[in-house]
């Protein structure tokens, strides 16, 4: 019988969002599903996957699961989806580096980054994104097992179905690779903000912010009055005003949230790529031949260094009253 | 050291939105953009590049060799040859047309050439630009079984060129993987920055500029004489079978244009009346 696999992403023990969008996937799909949790002390997040309607929670609870190594997770992942038909996980970065791993070992074919799924006489066919957005390919795997890696903002976050899925234990599978890599350490950019791929509202800055001084004194009041996830052109974060994991486009993350406000960004091809599905685009920008205004609802050309201050006093104004 | 770059031509990413789809949807038309090497791989070439050089002085360590190899047309020639010029020492052109490709085949091809060329390091883009998959680099690693890692933004050679430590920029921060030799390494954007690459080599002061090398002139013409060997795919005994099957293509739905609003306060009333957003 066709069934999915959904492999969750867990971070220190806690469950991803990213986990709810391939369950998403899953349920679309419109087959029965699992779900398989690999990490080091996820009884909890286990736990919270039980009322989301898969058939069984899988866990591999293991310490060489502690952190999260290619290497190392991929023959665990593989033998458990021995048996299904399709694998799925959300495309994020842990996504994107375990699917074609996983992929490989079982010789099945891999959709990569996928922004729809269709069942229609048994087969499952994805619509994938290429050449930055700008085409859009209607596709299929052919193989027994496939694996799928789900684009997050294009799969809705799952919410719980109620009922209690049965807990299933997962042996871990030796990594022969294992003593030829090594995990050395995680930086991890702590921020109070919403994360970018998940946030409903991003308000992202470009090079002529001039700074990190800039980002701070005259975007963050805006986002944070707005609760919003603060994001950044590739430009800004080349120069060096942001940390890389806030650069939304092709490279780096791909958002669609309700309301996307880019202050300063003229809107090169490939940031275009990371922000064109959100619902509601504000472009503010002093060149009105900037190629962003093509694609925004609301363009507002003007100096951001008045505009921005103005519209946050005026997003407070609204919030004090209610 | 030996690297091993794979390269991909594709249509000039910067004009992506020019791309064109031919009658009933059957495939993706790119003429009139420029075919250039996917600017990923070209970072791969940089980045490999540093690792066997001293950034100062420009002199290549002793013995240690960069080969580019591409799978895809005759044309694909002029791309490895850019790449020669840039600095490395000889190429390798497998010949397919680009419809009979996808990742997975190109990656079970690889896995034969590195057979064959028996690399340190397979130094490669994240992805294409125009499939933009993000698979080759760890498909290859597992066909291998050699340790890999994805997302590369900094690299960090051993004295003894035994081990590297990369920095990975994954979802939320950076994490470092120490990888032992061979291994495969896909390239973020952020492997060109000035000091991403450290070899024991360069000074710690070094700072390379931004981005990949520019070609000068006596580059371009000492890469003339550079091997470029050309064969084709199936002679590296591939099953070509792919695993996927592409149906049809279509431009994404167009945004509706929207309007300029004259300041702030009509911004904001349109925000809350009509798109009711805030």
């Amino acid at each position: 019988m066709s069934k999915i696999l959904v492999v969750a992403e867990v971070s220190a023990g806690k469950l991803k969002k990213t986990t709810h969008s391939a369950i998403s996937f899953a349920r679309l799909a419109g087959m029965p599903f699992d779900v398989l949790v690999v990490g080091h002390g996820v009884g909890a997040a286990a736990e919270e996957l039980r009322a989301y309607g898969a058939g069984s929670v899988k866990v591999a609870d293991d310490a060489r699961f502690a952190n999260y190594v290619g290497e190392v997770f991929a023959p665990t992942v593989s033998e458990a989806a021995k048996g299904y038909s399709v694998v799925v996980v959300t495309a994020s970065s842990f996504g994107k580096d375990l699917a074609p791993r996983v992929a490989a070992r079982l010789g099945a074919g891999f959709a990569s980054d996928i922004a729809g799924v269709e069942a229609s006489g048994g087969a499952l066919t994805y619509k994938r994104p290429m050449y930055a957005g700008n085409a859009i390919a209607t596709m299929q795997v052919t193989t027994a097992t496939q694996v799928v890696s789900a684009r997050q903002s294009e799969f809705e976050a799952a919410a719980p179905s109620g009922g209690a899925s049965s807990i299933e234990k997962v042996a871990a599978v030796d990594a022969p690779l294992a003593g030829r890599v090594e995990f050395v350490s995680f930086d991890e950019v702590k921020s109070a903000r919403p994360e970018l791929a998940e946030a409903k509202v991003v308000v992202s800055g470009g090079r002529s912010l001039k700074s990190a001084e800039g980002f701070k004194t005259v975007l963050e009041p805006l986002v944070d009055v707005l609760g919003a996830a603060m994001g950044a052109s590739r430009a800004a974060v080349d120069a060096g005003y942001v940390p890389n994991d806030l650069q939304v486009g092709q490279t780096g993350k791909v958002v669609a949230p309700k309301l996307y406000i880019a202050v300063g960004i003229s809107g090169a091809i490939q940031h275009i790529a990371g922000m064109k599905n959100s619902k509601v685009i504000v472009a503010i920008n002093k060149d009105p031949e900037a190629p962003i205004f093509q694609l925004a609802d609301y363009g507002l050309v003007a100096d951001l260094y008045k505009a921005v201050p103005e519209l946050t006093d005026a997003v407070k104004k609204i919030r004090a009253e209610g | 050291m030996k690297i091993l770059v794979p390269l991909k031509r594709t249509a000039d990413p910067d004009n992506a939105n020019k791309i064109k789809i031919g009658a009933g949807g059957a495939k993706i038309e790119t003429t009139g953009l420029e075919p250039k090497a996917n600017p990923f791989d070209e970072y791969a070439v940089e980045a490999s590049l540093r690792l066997i050089e001293n950034g100062q002085t420009k002199a290549r360590n002793a013995g240690d060799k960069l080969t580019v190899v591409s799978f895809g047309p005759k044309e694909a020639a002029t791309n490895i040859r850019q790449a020669l010029a840039m600095g490395g020492d000889d190429g390798l052109l497998f010949l397919s047309d680009d419809e009979s490709l996808d990742g997975d085949l190109v990656a079970r091809a690889l896995a034969k050439v590195v057979e064959q060329q028996k690399p340190d390091l397979v130094v490669l883009g994240k992805q294409a630009v125009d499939g933009d998959s993000n698979q080759v680099g760890q498909i290859l690693a597992e066909l291998l079984q050699w340790p890999s890692a994805t997302f590369a933004m900094s690299m960090e050679l051993s004295a003894d060129k035994k081990t590297v430590i990369v920095g990975r920029e994954v979802d939320g921060g950076v994490i470092k993987l120490k990888l032992t030799l061979p291994a495969v390494i896909s390239v973020d954007l952020r492997i060109v920055a000035p000091k991403s690459v450290a070899n024991h080599v360069t000074p710690a002061t070094f700072a390379y500029p931004e981005g990949a090398r520019f070609t000068p002139l006596p580059m371009i013409i000492k890469a003339k004489a550079k091997p470029i060997v050309e064969a084709p795919l199936a002679s590296l005994g591939v099953d070509a079978s792919l695993k996927s099957k592409y149906l049809s293509f279509a431009l994404p739905p167009a945004r509706k244009g929207g309007v300029k609003v004259k300041d702030v306060a009509e911004l904001v009333q349109k925000l809350r009346t009509e798109a009711k957003v805030l």
